[in-house]
């Protein structure tokens, strides 16, 4: 791994590691929102939603682009997950709770 | 290993698990009627899962939460559409505020599981189908993760994406 991955990778892991900045994404996931629309979701200054919208983008996991005063924000899904790989990733939940209703049927025998 | 076979639909966003389990299919079946028992399989042991309302009936309402290892509730719900006694159930999966009332902001899943008697066993069919890949990436992302290890991969599969991009 280079530098450039490792940096992103950082810049990441720091944009999730913040319950805020997750739900922030979690919505724009969804669909676009303007900053403002955000910031009155959350119990915070729009200053600090603001701030919270510039990690998720700096961490490549959100766009913004202007429509006129509005800033728009949008998560950048393919940045996040392919549909593949997040298939993979439910496959190991399934393979998680398929062992334990083994586990489960087992124990009582 | 119980799992016999994984089928994945990328078009149609869809998963399917079948599993066999060395119990008769009354045995299986009597766990999805049992929330005492469900909530056993449902959640990974870092992410436990609690099933208050539970009744395997067509038109009830099932609500449930799970817990993460830093005390964040995740709460979810299924919509029962279909119960065929003994071998099939249906129902939307979405997610829950904290009061256990539907979000409509969240993605919902179908599913549709089937069991069938095998030699004495239980064949198990899950079938879960989302709408977008939006509603993937929030299933994902609300503690439907074993453990870290998902967003480990994720960050693998982006690092792994970025270098195919370059």
């Amino acid at each position: 791994m280079n530098e450039t991955t490792e940096d992103t990778a950082d810049a990441m892991f720091h944009a999730l590691s913040d319950r805020t900045r997750r739900d922030i994404l979690r919505r724009v996931l969804a669909g676009e929102h303007s900053v403002t629309t955000l910031a009155a979701k959350y119990d915070m200054s729009f200053a600090a939603v603001q701030k919270h919208v510039a990690v998720l983008e700096k961490a490549g996991l959100l766009t913004k682009r202007r429509n006129g005063r509005e800033q728009l924000a949008s998560g950048d899904v393919q940045a996040v997950r392919s549909v593949a790989s997040m298939l993979d990733e439910l496959e190991g939940v399934w393979r998680g709770r398929v062992a334990r209703i083994e586990a489960l049927l087992t124990e009582e025998n | 290993m119980p799992v016999t076979d994984i089928t994945k639909d990328v078009d149609n966003r869809t998963l399917t698990i079948t599993a066999e389990f060395a119990a008769p299919v009354e045995r299986v079946w009597s766990l999805y009627e049992d929330p005492r028992q469900l909530e056993q399989v449902w959640g990974p042991p870092d992410y436990p899962a609690t099933f208050v309302d539970h009744d395997l009936r067509p038109g009830s309402r099932t609500t449930y939460f799970m817990t993460s290892p830093e005390g964040e509730k995740f709460a979810g719900y299924w919509d029962i559409t279909g119960v065929e006694q003994g071998s099939r159930i249906t129902f939307r999966d979405g997610f829950a505020n904290e009061d256990l009332t539907p979000n409509p902001d969240l993605p919902i899943s179908e599913n549709v599981y089937a069991f069938e008697s095998v030699g004495g066993g239980t064949r198990a069919v899950y079938m879960s189908t989302y709408d977008s890949a939006e509603a993937l990436q929030t299933v994902l992302d609300m503690g439907m993760e074993e453990g870290a290890r998902s967003s480990i991969n994720q960050i693998d599969g982006f690092l792994a994406q970025d270098a195919t991009a370059r």
